[in-house]
């Protein structure tokens, strides 16, 4: 079997989501020709589940909101192993990036005074979310979408990359095929930029869609790319539990910043007697000052539930474990009872959170202006990924580039709600511009026939196992079983040696997956070439989890449950090994990076925020 | 756990195919999804099906359930009688590509034909406009769209007339025409493109569409109705014809 068609572009960009997409945009702005590989249909990718919004300091609603202050914030969220630079630079841009999607045809929600409104969320100092109602996502990829198609992008649907191609080091290009007919395409390219979004089927409970495999993070790793922070994975607290076939589907932390509030079986506001000291000072001290808080009352401080991700899921998982948890094995969301405060509150609660109606209505029968939801963590996003320049956002390859989910270092230890739209659009750019510019820096890479020769191969080996060979769903179901009992929220050393002795078998499982049929739209082969990548990321989260010996963040460990001033300064790396691959599948490296000091400036920034 | 029996259209590009029954084992709170990816994990490995968000926010999984275009992920088995098999086939106004896959090309082709979205120039010296919700309301609701075709399936001027063959867009892009048209920002004519191009006045407002919309999007009488209005007074209206002729 052979290559049937040949593309060549200066830019590859490889995802179609929020970063793609604006990547896209930057890269044929500046001269250079441009392919856009999507896994789904444009305009499918997971971007369009985010609900809640995109963190801007604008300063809209409240203007002591500027850049240091989200700068600070996200640090803080981050409890500073971020990579300083991205979080300055996110915070600086991030308002412009917003602006220029209304240019682009966006329709933000409105102030009364005619301006984009801002909303609060989790660790946001200020209301500062940019949103739609709460489907922020959708108003995102289609603005994106519907800009890029009159710019002669050339969109390639759902292809999926098999492998990175390499000249001597330097990047050449992707081996792609097109699932309608199961072709092999070359695309040979100066430059390429990985888009590819997170890694949550790894895990059982999710609220990521079939496409978040990993992609970026496993081409990157194979082709020899340095990945970080790999142990920060953040379990999102709301997500449904009720009715099992929606668990993990996500329930917007938008509903908490509406006035919606966490309860027990006892009927008590939990989240009130676990406030971490370094938030202490801007936690309301009772419900009436929470309240008020989410109306808009600037000398309020925030509720409890508005703390950061990590914190919250950790709080449901101890009242879970306590015996006071819902039915159904999670706590109590209750927007409902806002009609306490306000007239006509069912009405108020459909306009702000339409589609967290609509999802309970349909999906549980259940009207959340009358009846309070059952919600329990869910894997929601990864903090960790390609490592990156901030500047640039080039990777440890020359030509090379990564944006959005798959890349790592704005949000550290844990990602504040509403800094991922955010993170898309100003990483998603700046990517753009600096690929565009390595392509017309460089010349034409050449591409190694034998190495294409041999991927191809190899993708192909289930269809000669055939079904008697492994059901690849089975390793699939399999795997996510012991990522999420084994390296889930709470972890300990024990346990994730065991995951380690797991994921040796499946990748032999996985390496052993059979299909039978011919390659035209056939899922089962396609989850049998997903399975290495989901492999490949489970274990880099796996040993980083091991490496990390304290907690910090969406990384809990149970035998080592504080922060260790040693632990915050260094990243932890995961990196093929060529020499170890012979013998172990992933022949992975671990090793430590230290964190570069942060300027003056920076810091006196911090110390400012402080109280 | 009780058992109900899907007859799932198995077929190619060709056209050929046929119904084969898949008794699957059903539990409380399932989606017709649900069950089509157990099919796929325990009996057939090889079903072709779109999905990605499995929560109605991507429209990718539209199909035809019992003969009705729906959401895979939106209909749950507790809305059907599943005392007898349930029906599951493709989208059947797109060509096949197999299963329940169909070549849905045809609408990512029409959106670079109609004119784009063209702002007026800001209306502060910092590159911003200012547009109260009450102006934006009617344009968000059609913004909320998720592409997911049905209206496009169930339009009998596509379905039964290929009159999309000659130019005709159908309900999802009068819904983004009208999402333009509407716009307070937007400067651009789409007018008579919609009346000459685009075949607006096939539409004979059986609100089919509407009936089908997930998002309860109100494609006939919000977005199509309005059209073909401002097409009429632009058009047809015998005031504003005479006006023109003076002016010019």
């Amino acid at each position: 079997m052979s290559i049937q068609q040949r593309f060549a572009y200066d830019v590859l960009v490889i995802g179609a989501g929020g970063a793609g997409l604006r990547a896209a945009i930057e890269a044929v702005g500046q001269g250079v020709s441009v392919g856009l590989i999507c896994k789904s249909l444009l305009g499918k990718a997971h971007t369009v589940m985010a609900e809640g919004g995109m963190a801007a300091a604008m300063g809209n609603v409240d203007d002591r909101d500027n850049w240091q202050v989200h700068f600070a914030d996200t640090m803080r969220g981050g409890q500073y192993v971020n990579n300083w630079r991205m979080a300055e630079l996110h915070a600086k841009e991030a308002p412009d990036r917003v602006r220029e999607l209304e240019a682009w045809g966006a329709v933000f929600d409105r102030t009364s005074d005619g301006k984009i409104l801002q909303r609060n969320f989790g660790g946001h100092r200020y209301p500062r979310l940019a949103h739609v109602g709460d489907r922020t996502g959708l108003e995102l990829i289609r603005t994106l979408q519907d800009h890029t198609v009159y710019l002669g992008v050339t969109v390639h649907m759902e292809h999926t990359v098999i492998d990175l191609l390499l000249d001597n080091g330097r990047i050449a290009g992707a081996l792609a095929y097109d699932r309608e007919r199961g072709r092999f395409q070359l695309f040979s390219a100066k430059a390429v930029i990985l888009a590819t979004g997170g890694v949550g089927r790894a895990y059982r409970v999710t609220s990521n869609s079939w496409e978040g495999t990993g992609d970026g993070h496993a081409l990157a790793y194979r082709a020899g790319a340095e990945l970080i922070d790999m142990e920060f994975v953040q379990f999102h607290p709301t997500g449904m539990v009720w009715p099992p076939s929606v668990k993990g589907i996500l329930v917007t932390e938008g509903v908490r910043g509406e006035g919606g509030v966490l309860k027990n079986s006892a009927g008590e506001r939990f989240m009130f007697g676990d406030i971490p000291d370094n938030y202490k000072p801007q936690t309301a001290s009772d419900a009436e000052e929470g309240w008020r808080y989410t109306q808009g009352d600037k000398s309020a401080r925030r509720p409890p539930e508005l703390l950061t991700r990590d914190h919250v899921a950790r709080c449901i998982m101890r009242e879970v474990k306590a015996g006071r948890g819902s039915p159904h094995g999670g706590v109590f969301l209750d927007i409902a009872w806002i009609k306490e405060k306000i007239a006509n509150a069912p009405e108020h609660i459909r306009r702000k959170l339409p589609s967290m109606y609509h999802q309970f209505k349909e999906l549980a029968d259940l009207d959340i202006t009358a009846e309070p939801m059952e919600v329990g963590p869910t894997t929601h996003y990864i903090m960790g990924g390609i490592r990156v320049d901030a500047d640039t956002q080039a990777s440890t390859i020359p030509g090379l580039f990564a944006a959005g989910e798959c890349a790592a270092g704005i949000n550290g230890a844990n990602r504040l709600g509403g800094n991922s739209l955010s993170d898309l659009i100003v990483f998603g750019k700046r990517a753009g511009e600096y690929a565009a510019a390595f392509a017309r820096a460089n010349g034409v890479p050449a591409v190694d026939d034998g190495a294409v020769k041999t991927a191809i191969d190899a993708s192909l080996a289930p269809f000669s196992r055939g079904s008697a060979g492994e059901n690849p769903y089975k390793v699939q179901s399999d795997l996510q079983d012991t990522m999420q009992d084994l390296v889930g929220i709470v972890r300990v050393e024990s346990e994730m040696q065991e995951a380690l002795v797991r994921l040796e078998a499946l990748w032999a499982r996985a390496a052993a997956a059979g299909v039978e049929g011919h390659r035209e739209y056939h899922p089962g082969w396609h989850t049998c070439l997903d399975l290495r990548n989901l492999l490949a990321v489970s274990e880099a989260i796996t040993r980083s989890a091991i490496e990390r010996k304290e907690s910090r963040g969406g990384h809990f460990r149970d035998d080592f449950p504080a922060k260790d001033p040693a632990f915050g300064k260094f990243n932890v790396v995961t990196s093929l090994d060529r020499d170890a691959a012979a013998s172990s599948p992933a022949g992975m490296k671990v090793s430590r990076l230290s964190i570069p000091e942060m300027p003056a400036e920076l810091r006196q920034v911090i110390r400012d925020q402080e109280q | 756990m009780p058992t109900a029996t899907f007859r799932i259209w198995r077929g190619g590009s060709d056209g050929a195919g046929a119904f084969v029954d898949y008794p699957t084992e059903v539990s409380e709170g399932m989606v017709v999804l649900d069950a089509v990816h157990r099919v796929q994990a325990e009996q057939a490995p090889d079903l072709a099906c779109r999905w990605n968000c499995k929560a109605g926010k991507c429209g990718s999984c539209s199909a035809e359930i019992n003969g009705h275009p729906k959401l895979l992920c939106m209909t749950r088995l507790n809305t059907l009688d599943l005392t007898v098999p349930v029906t599951v086939e493709p989208m059947r106004a797109f060509p096949p590509i197999r299963d329940l896959v169909t070549d849905v090309s045809f609408n990512f082709r029409v959106k670079p034909t109609l004119k784009k979205f063209a702002p007026r120039p800001a209306d502060v010296a910092d590159g911003t406009w200012r547009m109260s919700q009450r102006d934006i309301d009617r344009v968000q609701e059609f913004r909320k769209c998720i592409e997911c075709f049905l209206c496009q399936d169930v339009c009998h001027v596509v379905r039964e007339h290929k009159k999309h063959e000659e130019g005709f867009i159908g309900p999802r892009f009068f819904v983004y025409s009208a999402a333009l048209e509407m716009h307070p920002l937007d400067t651009a004519d789409r007018l008579g493109d919609l009346k000459n191009e685009n075949g607006l006045g096939y539409c004979n407002i059986t609100k089919c569409c509407t009936n089908v919309c997930p998002e309860n999007i109100k494609i006939t009488d919000n977005a199509i109705i309005p059209l073909k209005e401002r097409v009429v007074s632009r058009f047809y209206d015998p005031v504003t014809r005479l006006l023109r002729v003076l002016r010019s």
